[in-house]
């Protein structure tokens, strides 16, 4: 919906000036990287400056396939955002079609706790978490790197949300039918149920996918690294590294898999964020 | 979110229970339990090394409240909460308003503005660290250009928690700015054409209709935002490290510090409780204020 009459007016001028301005300062620090990403390493001991100018180069892309162990961690944060987005999906839809549509003893009481979950951040919960999966030996292991998330509430609530705004006719004479419940959640509200299944499922991905603090912890071995972490690992001894244009290449290649499914997926995830679709 | 109380269809039965309880098992064993197990933890005496030594009543909380680092912490998180809220809340409303029409443009614009957040944390920093090199980043280039001295900002005790909060407002301005332009989109059109008729100017429509009808947005926004930067961590960790002489150091990476690279699972466990309750305080306190102004 466009709230504004679109005139002409200077004042409009000014307003898109400043936010093409900003736009350029937002955009800016990633051309600069992939630029710095195509330069000799030596070249960059000693500036970063004139990289529209040659001399350019692949080898840091070259050297990512060769050596580095980035490939390794790339696979580890597929399976994780993979398993906790299809667990995810999984879980959240049974339970948002229990408690928007299904009565049973006890059910409100229920979604106030999941309601009061939501107050829990994960920083509250990381120490006593973490001495719970070192006690059972899980640690460095992809069932302790999915598993906390899937107990987060926002999908669950997302999901509720969603199935509540189904309309109950449909259902309603399924089940006047003698239909099983679950079959009338199988074939009749899950497929209804798509658009919030992509909201969720890019929402839950690029959020696994990103996560810092609980793999930092959790996955201390190298080979079990998300690419989070491994990337992270390798930026100390930053301002000496000799290696900058091979960092910036690691950077954009750990950055372009997002960027794609963010281009890809955009309306879905301003919708899983916004709470709703936005034009 | 969704309401708690709305009938749902068909007769009651408890095996209809079974549809939620995947996820109450879930929400029980790995959120209610740890949760548990953090506040029983806070009031022990429980590091890795040497054990359980039982339970010291308030001495993990009095020891914090002696740590000059801790206070320091809490005074960096507020500070750095300060700095960010205002700035998420003004910079995200302004692009909203910028950027609320179908044109072709303002949907470009807004997937630039977006678009940074969808990267992790470890990423955001590796590009800004090289930005901030005092000899040779992108600003001290672009310093240069007006020849401007370059700030090692990353390195003074003045400029590196405003950096931290530059890279996070350049990170994450996406989220204040998706959520206004969602309320934005709810003001009625009917209000917009009786301003019209009236000859309303930009301005005076702006202040007379638009803000006041987003005013819950408003307070929505900023309440999220204080709960998010409460949480800083990994910007702070990857850029200073919590340095130059602590003057960055959140209170997410003292309980990393005391939790995991000191093992002291007690003083951690209660320095996350108080972290919890400073972030239930500071939301609630936003709400209510908000509540009494609408």
């Amino acid at each position: 919906m466009s709230t504004y009459r679109q005139g002409r007016s200077l004042g409009d001028r000014l307003l898109l000036v400043a936010v093409v301005a900003l736009a350029v300062i937002w955009i800016a620090p990633i051309v600069w990287v992939v630029g710095l990403s195509f330069k000799p390493n030596d070249v960059l001991m000693r500036t970063t400056g004139g990289i529209l100018f040659p001399p350019f180069t692949t080898k840091n892309y070259a050297d990512i396939l060769a050596a580095s162990q980035v490939f390794a961690w790339m696979l580890n944060s597929t399976i994780v955002a993979v398993g906790q987005t299809v667990l995810t999906l999984i879980i959240a839809s049974l339970a948002g079609y229990g408690f928007a549509r299904t009565n049973f003893p006890g059910r409100s009481a229920l979604f106030v706790v999941v309601l009061a979950a939501l107050a829990v951040p994960e920083q509250a919960i990381i120490v006593p978490l973490h001495t719970m999966f070192a006690a059972v030996d899980l640690h460095n292991t992809f069932v302790a790197l999915i598993a906390p998330r899937l107990a987060f509430p926002f999908g669950v609530l997302l999901m509720t949300q969603y199935f509540r705004a189904i309309p109950p006719e449909i259902e309603e004479a399924a089940l006047l039918d003698r239909a099983s419940r679950l079959k009338v959640f199988w074939r009749i509200v899950l497929p209804l149920s798509i658009p919030a299944q992509a909201t969720l499922g890019t929402y839950t991905f690029l959020h696994a996918w990103n996560e810092y603090f609980w793999p930092l912890v959790s996955a201390t071995k190298p080979a079990m690294y998300t690419l989070t972490v491994g990337l992270a690992s390798m930026q100390t001894n930053f301002a000496q590294t000799e290696g900058i244009g091979f960092l910036m290449a690691q950077a954009v290649f750990a950055g372009l898999p997002v960027l794609i499914l963010y281009l890809f997926f955009q309306r879905h995830i301003v919708s899983a964020v916004a709470g709703g679709p936005v034009k | 979110m969704a309401e708690p109380a709305q009938a749902g269809i068909g007769q009651p039965s408890l095996a209809n229970a079974l549809f939620v309880a995947p996820y109450m098992v879930l929400v029980t064993g790995l959120l209610f339990a740890p949760l548990a197990l953090g506040i029983w933890l806070a009031f022990q005496d429980y590091d890795m090394l040497g054990g359980w030594a039982g339970g010291v009543g308030l001495e993990n909380f009095q020891n914090l409240w002696d740590d000059r680092i801790f206070r320091g912490t809490v005074r960096n998180t507020i500070k750095f909460v300060l700095m960010t809220t205002p700035a998420f809340v003004i910079l995200g409303l302004f692009l909203a308003l910028a950027l609320n029409n179908s044109l072709r443009r303002s949907a470009i614009l807004r997937t630039i503005f977006f678009g940074s957040s969808v990267l992790s944390v470890t990423i955001v920093t590796l590009i800004w660290r090289l930005i901030y090199l005092p000899d040779r980043g992108l600003l001290a280039d672009i310093l240069a250009l007006v020849s401007l001295p370059g700030v090692d900002m990353v390195n003074s005790q003045i400029w590196a928690l405003p950096a931290i909060a530059i890279v996070t407002v350049w990170w994450i301005i996406g989220l204040p700015m998706t959520l206004f332009l969602a309320g934005l989109q709810q003001i009625p059109a009917e209000l917009y054409e009786a301003a019209a008729l009236d000859n309303a100017s930009r301005w005076r429509t702006l202040i007379s209709i638009t803000l006041p009808s987003i005013r819950r947005t408003i307070v929505v926004v900023a309440v999220i935002e204080v709960i998010l930067q409460f949480q800083l961590f990994g910007q702070a960790l990857l850029i200073t490290g919590g340095g130059p002489d602590n003057t960055t150091r959140p209170m997410v990476q003292f309980i990393y510090e005391a939790g995991f690279r000191d093992l002291q699972l007690g003083f951690a466990a209660a320095a996350s409780q108080v972290l919890f309750v400073l972030m239930l305080i500071a939301a609630l306190g936003q709400f209510w204020a908000g509540r009494r102004r609408a």
